[in-house]
């Protein structure tokens, strides 16, 4: 900091420090030290109805390459998200770009599809349940209607990820959308008129030249943001599917509450919570490193 | 306008400024030109009425300003002829035919945006590219994967990228190709964004305040190349600023605007010396004219004590009655000072005493704000030459009471409503300076 160490200097350094010190305090409180816990807890074999433990070194790292359980939980994860990511990505973008050119009932549509976010999930995921009800629900009554068989949307293992994707959909889209509103909201119209000028007044030219490029940094933000949505999936699993049918819906953080507060497995629980996190963060680096070059100018 | 091949020979246009031949389809050569006309042009916002009902024709090669106070409509005409708005009523014909509804695209027009719109995320060379790829390539050699398979984009790659060099070389920005807009300075942006504009080689140049985010300097500069360009190039350029000066010192003909109509369109020096309102009076010229208020009667005018014969043309409307008298701040001739008997010039014209309040250096020459006897409430500006205001050894500058002249052929009268009373010379300067007059002007020095 100061070259020159006169006692101003020292003084201001020393109210530096004590300014700063209650926010770094809360830091370390609530996120290094909890992580620093669950490392520590990942490293025994600490269960939470016995006070006995064993330090166990990385055995518990090591069970998770011959977890037959963790490898179904990232499996069905890396499934989900693949369902759900880019519709949730291409829908939200879809819709934007569809409201922001309505002048009328934009702020109806906006409201209309922002209004899922704002209910809670959990409680929604029960009334989801029972309108995905295999013999009572809504959307059976529709689907027998039309002259189909009714669909187990939530009791068989080949449609239950499609089913809570589509619920995770519905409860993400209006958000993504209001994201990429304000970023549509920000390009200059004037890019639009010299793009007119210039001769990309077709649709796709339109979106290919100015949108799309201009939306970058949104783009990346809403993808960023959605990964980790679809990589942390519990509420939805806990609360209509408990996992089923057959692990068929046990997604990974499903997986670490179970080990953890199911079968009392802290240490390898807090080994999974880690791991997910270090996965998460990799996603993001990526995503920022290798996207965030090009979107910003 | 079906395209010529990009192979074909650029036309030299500073040999031919007006007309220019090339070969397009075989047998059939163009004659490019671009007669713009505008046909009761009319706009509403809502309620709010911009345009009412403006005619205007541009000759091919033309310059032409809009010039006005924002607000004015300038700005949506401008829009309205570049096909960004569609007008409520009236048609705009470029060279007779109707383009309406014509796409921007396809009226031949380039623009160039007050904050340059240039894109972001390209770099200079893409920006200028843009339109060249948009008119040659097809939609499938546009995609941003398909284009490598497409053969047209790499027949056409070669022949955009050398037409890009090309407008670059002009302008002086080849070692900027490859940055993007945001490396780059205003006055460079300003260039790609005329760079962009030339590439596609319009018949018609649209700029929109293209000089309002450049520094004074820098203004003077660009104004300079864009007379160059506009000389060289021999487009039609139509020119939208609310700088006076820069409409005046560019420009082949000057519309100024008011309230969504043209006041008045002609040369530079005609909207100045022979303004047809007196708004255009008051908008055209720095600094602004003064304008005093007088009375007709008797084929005499009087503003204050003094009372000058005038001869009102025979086709004037009013015979009588108030008026607006304007005189241009270098039309009054400083002539002396009575306490100090300084003859700085054997001047002819109506002698008008003058009390002085402040001197502006500008310079080469100054602003003297003072006020002009029987008119305590008007403000009036003087432009003099800084010897002639100084006097000898700045014994001027401390005298306050000055005598100065305006000759009656300067004066301009306009009526009560802002129209311009036409008036016949009058014929000597004796004539305009009776002695009665000189009394009375005597008299009032001494009241001052």
């Amino acid at each position: 900091m100061a070259t020159t160490s006169g006692p101003l200097q020292r003084a201001q350094t020393r109210l530096a420090y004590w300014l700063v010190a209650p926010a770094t305090l809360l830091i370390l409180l609530i996120y290094v030290l909890p992580i620093i816990v669950v490392f520590a807890a990942s490293l025994t074999d600490y269960t939470l109805v016995s006070d006995y433990y064993e330090f166990v070194g990385l055995d518990n790292y090591r069970k998770m390459a011959t977890d037959a359980q963790f490898g179904n939980a990232l499996h069905n994860t890396f499934v989900f998200a693949l369902l759900f990511l880019p519709a949730a990505f291409v829908v939200s973008l879809v819709l934007a770009i569809a409201i922001q050119e309505r002048k009328r009932f934009r702020s109806i549509l906006e409201i209309v599809y922002f209004l899922p976010v704002t209910s809670t999930l959990a409680a929604m995921a029960l009334v989801w349940s029972a309108l995905l009800d295999s013999r009572q629900g809504i959307v059976n009554g529709i689907v027998t209607s039309l002259g189909f068989a009714p669909l187990n949307f939530l009791g068989s293992e080949d449609l239950v990820l499609i089913s809570l994707a589509a619920i995770s959909l519905w409860s993400i889209i209006g958000f993504n959308m209001v994201l990429f509103l304000a970023g549509l909201t920000a390009i200059p119209t004037n890019l639009y008129e010299a793009a007119a000028i210039d001769g990309a007044d077709h649709p796709i030219d339109k979106f290919l030249k100015v949108t799309w490029p201009m939306l970058g940094p949104t783009a990346m933000f809403v993808a960023i943001t959605t990964s980790i949505t679809a990589f942390k999936l519990f509420d939805t699993v806990a609360i209509i599917t408990r996992g089923g049918p057959d692990k068929a819906s046990e997604v990974y953080l499903y997986l670490a509450f179970l080990e953890g507060f199911e079968y009392f497995n802290m240490g390898y629980s807090s080994a999974l919570s880690l791991v997910f996190i270090l996965l998460i963060l990799l996603f993001a680096l990526v995503q920022a490193v290798f996207v965030d070059r090009r979107v910003h100018y | 306008m079906p395209r010529s091949d990009h192979q074909a020979p650029r036309p030299n246009r500073q040999a031919a400024p007006t007309a220019v031949c090339r070969p397009s389809c075989p047998g059939l050569r163009e004659i490019i030109m671009a007669k713009l006309s505008l046909n009761k042009i009319g706009k509403s916002f809502g309620k709010t009425v911009v345009l009412k009902d403006i005619s205007l024709d541009i000759e091919d090669g033309e310059f032409v300003s809009l010039v006005g106070q924002s607000g004015c409509g300038k700005s949506t005409l401008l829009r309205i002829i570049a096909g960004l708005e569609a007008p409520d009523s009236g048609d705009i014909l470029i060279d007779g035919v109707r383009v309406n509804d014509t796409a921007p695209k396809h009226r031949n027009i380039a623009m160039v945006f007050q904050d340059y719109a240039l894109y972001p995320h390209m770099s200079v060379a893409e920006n200028m590219a843009m339109p060249l790829i948009m008119a040659r390539l097809p939609l499938h050699a546009r995609l941003p994967l398909a284009r490598r398979l497409s053969p047209a984009h790499r027949r056409h790659k070669p022949g955009i990228q050398r037409d890009v060099a090309e407008v670059a070389r002009k302008l002086h920005i080849e070692h900027l190709l490859d940055r993007r807009p945001a490396q780059l300075s205003g006055g460079q942006r300003q260039r790609v964004a005329l760079g962009r504009a030339l590439v596609r080689d319009p018949k018609i140049f649209l700029m929109d305040e293209p000089l309002s985010n450049l520094d004074a300097k820098l203004r003077m500069q660009v104004r300079r190349e864009i007379c160059e360009l506009h000389a060289s190039s021999g487009l039609t350029f139509v020119y939208v600023t609310h700088d006076q000066i820069e409409a005046m010192t560019m420009s082949d003909r000057v519309a100024l605007m008011h309230g969504g109509s043209i006041l008045q369109i002609g040369a530079p020096n005609a909207l100045y010396s022979d303004p047809d309102n007196v708004d255009v009076a008051r908008f055209i010229g720095s600094p602004e004219i003064n304008i005093l208020p007088g009375v007709i009667e008797n084929g005499a005018l009087r503003a204050g004590d003094i009372s000058v014969p005038v001869r009102l043309a025979p086709g004037c409307k009013i015979r009588s009655g108030a008026v607006q008298i304007g005189l241009r701040p270098e039309h009054l001739v400083l002539e002396k000072v009575p306490e100090l008997a300084y003859p700085a010039r054997i001047g002819t014209g109506i002698p008008l005493a003058f009390r002085k309040h402040t001197i502006e250096d500008l310079g080469a020459e100054v602003l003297v704000h003072g006020r002009l006897a029987g008119h305590p409430d008007h403000e009036v500006r003087i432009r003099a030459q800084k010897s002639d205001a100084y006097g000898a050894g700045g014994t001027l500058a401390s005298a306050k009471d000055w005598e100065v002249r305006i000759n009656p052929a300067h004066i301009l009268l306009f009526d009560a409503t802002g129209s311009r009373l036409p008036t016949e010379p009058a014929n000597s300067d004796r004539e305009a300076e009776p002695a009665a007059m000189r009394r009375g002007l005597r008299q009032q020095a001494g009241l001052a």
